[in-house]
């Protein structure tokens, strides 16, 4: 590899200038953009690798809930890609309730897409009796407190239960709906879900469209 | 967009620095072959930074944890594999370039007058490397991680009085534990990396103040004043330099013309580095050690033990010695001599081309014996082997010996006054 | 001196550690990419192995997807431990007991073809053979002494030293000719090495599950790689030829 030789019969053609140029001015181009791609090619293994792993993929994947157990009133947690998701089953009460205050909802119609497409209504559910909800404040990702029988109007006048969130005092209602004047910008996310039967549901799925 | 850049240059002098040590910086344009491991010596650095940063990410420095962390690095992050390779084969890899770059020094005479600090700071680079590969090979927690931390943490109780003590204050605690492995942990990923970054900087420095040599041995900077004005490089050189010297014309810009040859080389490399990767990441046992894939275990030594093959020369000269004690300075005088080299070679001339027949000799036996003792250190023992690794050491020292010897009064070859003529 | 000891097996000549037996090692027909194989090898692992080894790296559903086997196939025939397909693959023993069964707690096998290679696997579960001084019956000629039981008899059959009588300088001598299994087993000679075969391919694949996507990418990283030494190649060609 000795570079100091001289290539006569080389620098002979070397009076040829624009031409010279010219395949010069390629090859720079060309070595570039393969470079380029090569160094984007590089990237991704780095990339890829901050994705959720295999293992916790696997943690996310669908949650099969028995409800059977759930007393009328009562709140259960459950684990849904490791985030909190609560199962109510609502009272008749409660249920008579949510069409009392939508005046002071933000979005009581629920029309900001927070809810799989069967939930987008008054009760944001797919059963009116169960209210199956992502556990987290829209605001900045903490998890509300379920206050219930009366505890909640302390917070809203006139709303016995609902959900409050402690960080920042975000209001939601028993639909998970945020009331206005409150940080939160959003209703409470719906979660993809279906009822296998009366007494399980699947959390991470919706039914196949029939 | 110029003013803009103006107003940056007035107040930080990136293009200036830029333009002094890459782009105008002076090369001989002789420099061959031999002259690209420096470059790929960074291009490696900076490749066990990035993915040294990305493993720890997920890397879990406990004795409980470690092991099962570099599993799940392999097998549940998308192409955590590939990135644990890229780190596992660069180790290999770094030490292949270096071990290159070093020789190319010692043939061309590199590490003569005036680039003696040079050759010190790359020595200093050398030893920070062993420290920074031996602590990371700990980090895997396999057999072969415990055992060999074992055997190289022990070789300080060879120190009189306080050795033992010394290597229960290195351990923290009475054998390789948990406690170890954090504090090897914490100086792979954070102190070692910064300190031979910051070496990797000086020598760096300290190239561009002396200018680099070449296969020749010629100097390419003359006395101002002293070359016509035929004579000079027609190349954009930095005034840093020409301000001082005169150029000859035997130089090249460092871009774009030595950046290319690197990048030639650079294209090599990495069809190698990536055959290995992504074909033979274990390459035998020797990058990854067959008994590393056993989680470690304090009861149980493996069958035959090795450190890495790169290590393996002077631990055969650690065995070679039947005392524990010189046998231990065996192996650090042999890294000494080394460090040495600058003074113990007393010649004028620098490249092997115009020295003497012996000096030739001295350096492919010098380099045969490096290869061999690295044979016996990393194979299992025998009983030929225990002579054959002694006059392998007395080689290895000899050739410090003979050097010193023979440089005083040397018969050399004319060397020419520049090396385009 | 626990060092000093340790210090002396490595530095004096001739006290090496339990060295390996030297027993020839056959080489191990093996396809990672025989998925008909991979499956078999699990299979005959959970029924055989999993017993008293974990593959505690390793997970189910991960095993499944690379096999090609659907989830819920795999969890209803191969997974015995475990609830979630999710899981990893643990063993059934409790950790306590392994250890006061067998001295040594068996160890995990999710890396062991990375260990001990293919064929030292290949041969070992070939060569165990009858021999009453030992606590479960069996020794073997590759791991000699070995505290493992021959756990695949009920397919090998119970495999015994066989010898012929030669007639050397007018004597009868009794010479070796290997181990021969007695018939008592569920498969042929033949279907046993297969099996074997299928169970060390298995635990090759779960050795380094990346393997052949390796090989895949790699190709194409190679290809790549030497586009751009091409074009690399000829741009410093280029600004080279004014060089003298």
């Amino acid at each position: 590899m000795s570079n100091v030789s001289v290539d006569a019969t080389e620098s002979a053609h070397n009076e040829n200038q624009p031409e010279n140029n010219t395949r010069r001015r390629f090859l720079t181009v060309a070595t570039s953009v393969v470079g380029g791609v090569g160094a984007v090619g590089a990237a991704v293994p780095f990339i890829a690798s901050w994705n959720p792993s295999a293992k916790a993929k696997a943690a996310g994947a669908d949650v099969e809930v028995d409800i059977s157990g759930i007393e009328p009133g009562q709140l259960i947690r459950v684990m849904w890609r490791s985030k909190p998701v609560w199962i109510v089953r609502r009272t008749p009460e409660i249920l008579e309730q949510l069409g009392n205050h939508e005046g002071e909802l933000k979005d009581p119609n629920s029309e900001a897409e927070q809810q799989p497409v069967f939930a987008q209504n008054r009760f944001r559910s797919l059963k009116e009796e169960y209210l199956i909800l992502v556990g987290i404040c829209t605001h900045l990702g903490c998890s509300p407190q379920h206050l219930k029988g009366g505890a909640f109007e302390e917070i809203v006048e006139g709303v016995p239960d609902g959900f409050f969130c402690p960080c920042h005092g975000s209001k939601f209602d028993m639909a998970g709906r945020v009331f206005q004047n409150v940080p939160a910008p959003l209703n409470l996310v719906v979660p993809p879900y279906q009822f296998v039967d009366d007494a399980t549901v699947i959390i991470g799925s919706e039914a196949e469209a029939v | 967009m110029n003013g803009f850049l103006a107003w940056i240059e007035e107040r930080i002098p990136l293009m200036r620095v830029a333009n002094m040590h890459a782009i105008q910086y002076p090369a001989p344009k002789n420099m061959n072959f031999w002259y690209v491991f420096g470059f790929l010596a960074t291009i490696v650095l900076v490749n066990q930074i990035v993915t040294g940063i990305w493993l720890t990410m997920n890397f879990v420095p406990s004795a409980e944890g470690a092991f099962a962390s570099v599993e799940y690095i392999m097998r549940e992050i998308d192409y955590g594999w590939i990135i644990r390779y890229m780190h596992s084969t660069g180790a290999s890899a770094f030490f292949i370039v270096v071990y290159m770059h070093m020789f190319r020094g010692m043939i061309y005479g590199s590490y003569q007058k005036p680039r003696e600090l040079l050759w010190v700071f790359g020595m200093l680079i050398y030893l920070a490397l062993m420290a920074e590969a031996f602590m990371g090979y700990v980090l895997p927690w396999g057999q072969m991680s415990y055992w060999g931390a074992q055997v190289i943490v022990s070789l300080f109780g060879a120190i009189p009085v306080i050795g033992p003590d010394l290597v229960i204050w290195i351990q923290g605690d009475y054998v390789i534990s948990g406690a170890t492995l954090n504090r090897f942990f914490a100086l792979h990923v954070i102190a070692l990396p910064l300190v031979i970054v910051i070496l990797v900087f000086l020598h760096i420095i300290a190239l561009h103040e002396v200018g680099s040599n070449n296969p020749d041995g010629i100097a390419i900077k003359h006395k101002k004043g002293s070359l016509p004005e035929s004579e000079k490089t027609k190349y954009e050189i930095h005034e840093y330099y020409t301000s001082k010297y005169d150029i000859a014309d035997d130089v090249l810009p460092f871009f774009p013309h030595i950046v290319l040859k690197d990048l030639v080389a650079f294209c090599i490399f990495l069809g190698l580095f990536t055959y290995v990767l992504f074909f033979a990441p274990e390459m035998g046992g020797k990058f990854l050690e067959h008994p590393n894939f056993e989680i470690a275990n304090p009861l149980k030594t493996p069958e035959h033990i090795f450190p890495v093959w790169y290590f393996t020369p002077f631990y055969a000269i650690l065995k070679a010695v039947p005392d524990k004690l010189f046998g231990v300075l065996a192996m650090f005088g042999a890294i000494a001599a080394l460090f040495a080299l600058p003074w113990l070679d007393r010649g004028k001339v620098k490249s092997w081309r115009y020295r003497c027949g012996l000096h030739k000799v001295n350096l492919i036996v010098f380099a045969i014996v490096f290869v061999f003792l690295g044979y016996l250190g990393g194979t299992p023992q025998e009983n030929w082997k225990i002579i054959a690794s002694q006059i392998a050491t007395v080689m290895y020292f000899g050739f410090f010996i003979a050097l010193f010897i023979y440089s005083k009064n040397e018969n050399t070859k004319p060397v020419p006054a520049r090396i385009s003529k | 001196m626990k060092k000093l000891m340790f210090f002396l097996a490595f530095f004096v000549p001739g006290v090496a550690m339990a060295a390996g037996s030297g027993y020839p090692l056959d080489k191990a027909p093996i396809d990672l990419t025989d998925k008909a194989s991979l499956q078999r090898g699990a299979q005959l692992f959970m029924n055989y192995c999993l017993g008293c080894h974990s593959m505690q790296y390793q997970r189910y559903q991960r095993s499944f997807q690379d096999l090609g086997i659907p989830d819920d196939i795999g969890q209803e025939y191969l997974q015995f431990t475990g609830e979630k397909v999710s899981d990893y693959i643990t063993r059934a023993m409790p950790e306590e007991s392994a250890a006061t069964w067998f001295g040594a707690a068996p160890p995990d096998l999710t890396l062991v073809a990375r260990v001990r290679g293919e064929d030292w696997i290949y041969t070992y579960l070939r060569t165990f053979y009858a021999d009453d001084s030992r606590p479960f019956g069996v020794n073997n000629k590759v791991f000699p002494d070995v505290g493992m039981p021959h756990v695949l008899q009920s397919l090998q059959g119970v495999p015994h030293e066989a010898y012929e009588e030669v007639m050397v300088d007018g004597e009868m001598v009794k010479r070796g000719i290997g181990l021969k299994a007695d018939g008592s087993g569920s498969m042929s000679e033949a279907e046993y090495d297969q099996a074997i075969a299928d169970i060390v391919n298995f635990l090759e694949y779960t050795g380094e599950p990346s393997k052949l996507e390796s090989h895949k990418i790699g190709k194409w990283v190679l290809a790549f790689i030497l586009v751009l030494f091409v074009f690399v190649y000829l741009l410093k060609k280029e600004y080279w030829r004014e060089v003298h």
